[in-house]
């Protein structure tokens, strides 16, 4: 389990994105994941071996470096990035669940097999437009996409005080005898990372505001273009109801005649 | 043997799993596993050379290390994680075992051979959940609410709550007197901490939705079982069908000449 499963996990959902969302994913994983992994990490990793105090009073170090850094800038990023992750793979379980619906009813038809496997070529193929009930989970994984990159933002923001990383902090925890002078290990280095981060959230979360904006202009502009065609798009959408229910009806009929043959030779 | 290769078997028990099951399967490696592997182990890296007493005795810090972390959050996340999928892949050695049982039927009744795609689809083919099936699911969900219960609730007596302390006292032997030990990075800890009995706690309620589930569907089929021992209730939803099909027939046909006529 790391990062790089969860990259091959939303590169499919990748398909059934919009270009902003797959510029999105780009941006999620160049900036942010890889710089994370091969740059960030590396910076934070001697946090607290390398936060200094001036005492020799054992464990003041330990709880000084606990009460300015209650959760590592790394860690809050880990979450956000996963927590991020999260709505779009909701979306590619959705699109999972309309796939497996539209297989039952390819193969519930009595047609001939040639016919039922290139539909099912065909089903595994074709992208998922996004209206109707995929349109409402699309934008509904974009609100949540929002919401936490805004929140994971604004926790940075309130526990460190802004984005900057001062060099030293003061510090009066027991059982530190008085203010005891402490430094922190590598302050500006992680000042430019943190500001790289939250330029790289903001620009996901621009890129997140644009997709929703494109997804309900695209659906209000479909809205009256549909009543000019309404009534033949109607047609094909009911004619594929029509057909799935006639199939159903199929088996029905024939299941319960085998039934009722049973039922008279008891 | 890691993370990845228990996901990927347990992707393939997946396929019989219950709409409320593939939720909890999701929930379990994002929410629980990706974050023990990607944050939590490097939170708990540091846990015992951290870990630091105000004394100069040997062996004193060793010693309030052991009395005061018998087993580690990290160890005990990984062993519930362990556990709490066992069930699901006994489930899977069933599923197999039964489809293996169903090819060997195939293969010794019928004269001519069964033919490769017949196989294959047997391969593919998602059970029901009735009958064996239902107890063994039913069965492996009731284990996992077990273990993870079972899990929460050792943490909790261990450590004496889910927050992580700041200052032990420690008075065990060879330590002299009473000394100060201050524990590494322990709000950090909390919050994971936390966060993964919430996602625990979560994991139950789905396991006890989907048990629910499970028990509500036998109880409808076996009761609409009942009803189809009457034949004229046959008869009459055949005649439901019959009707239903000729309304879809002539709404078909007329969409299809609305269709030539544009």
């Amino acid at each position: 389990m790391n990062w790089g499963t969860l990259y091959t996990q939303l590169t499919g959902v990748n398909r059934h994105s919009t270009s902003l969302g797959k510029i999105w994913l780009s941006v999620l994983f160049i900036f942010r994941v890889s710089v994370l992994v091969v740059a960030a990490e590396t910076v934070w990793s001697d946090e607290q071996a390398d936060f200094v105090c001036n005492t020799l009073q054992p464990g003041c170090e330990n709880v000084c470096y606990d009460h300015f850094f209650p959760i590592s800038h790394v860690r809050l990023w880990c979450l956000q990035l996963i927590f991020a992750s999260t709505p779009p793979l909701l979306v590619a379980m959705y699109v999972a669940h309309r796939r497996h619906e539209d297989k039952r009813g390819i193969l519930c038809a009595s047609r001939s097999r040639a016919k039922q496997e290139e539909d099912l070529e065909s089903l595994r193929k074709r992208r998922l437009p996004i209206t109707g009930a995929l349109w409402w989970v699309y934008a509904a994984s974009l609100l949540f996409r929002l919401l936490f990159e805004a929140v994971f933002m604004y926790a940075l923001y309130a526990i460190y005080d802004g984005v900057w990383l001062p060099r030293l902090v003061r510090c009066e925890e027991v059982p530190c005898p008085n203010e005891v002078d402490c430094f922190v290990s590598r302050p500006t280095e992680k000042t430019v990372f943190t500001v790289f981060m939250a330029a790289a959230s903001g620009a996901c979360m621009v890129l997140n505001v644009a997709e929703l904006a494109y997804l309900v202009a695209k659906a209000a502009t479909r809205g009256p273009a549909r009543r000019g065609v309404r009534k033949g798009q109607a047609d094909y959408a009911a004619k594929d109801k029509g057909l799935l229910q006639m199939m159903r009806n199929e088996t029905l009929m024939a299941s319960s005649s085998s039934v009722s043959s049973a039922c008279k030779a008891v | 043997m890691n993370w990845g290769t228990l996901y990927s078997q347990l992707g393939g028990v997946n396929k019989h799993s219950t709409s409320l099951g593939k939720i909890w399967l999701s929930v379990l490696f994002i929410f629980r596993v990706t974050i023990l592997v990607l944050a939590a182990e490097r939170v708990w890296g540091d846990e015992q050379s951290d870990f630091t007493c105000n004394t100069q005795q040997p062996g004193c810090k060793n010693v309030c290390y052991d009395h005061f972390f018998p087993v580690s959050h990290i160890r005990l996340w990984c062993l519930q994680l362990i556990f709490v999928s066992t069930p699901a892949l006994l489930m899977a050695m069933y599923v197999s075992f039964r489809k293996r049982g169903v090819r060997r039927n195939l293969i010794a009744n019928r004269r001519d051979r069964p033919t490769q795609e017949e196989l294959e689809n047997l391969k593919k083919r998602r059970l029901p959940i009735t009958g064996r099936l239902w107890l063994t699911y039913t069965c492996s969900l009731f284990f996992r609410i077990i273990f993870e219960a079972g899990f929460m609730y050792a943490l909790y007596y261990i450590y004496d709550g889910f927050q992580m302390p700041r200052l032990v006292k420690c008075e065990q032997w060879p330590c002299p007197n009473k000394v100060d030990c201050f524990i590494s990075r322990p709000t950090e800890k909390t919050v994971f901490t936390i966060f993964m009995v919430a996602s625990s706690a979560i994991c139950i309620v789905l396991n006890v939705a989907e048990l629910i589930y499970l028990i509500i569907k036998n109880l409808m089929r076996c009761s609409t079982k009942h009803k189809m021992s009457h034949v004229y209730t046959d008869h009459e939803s055949k005649d439901k069908a019959v009707s239903q099909n000729k309304i879809n027939e002539r709404f078909l046909s007329t969409a299809d000449s609305d269709d030539k006529a544009t």
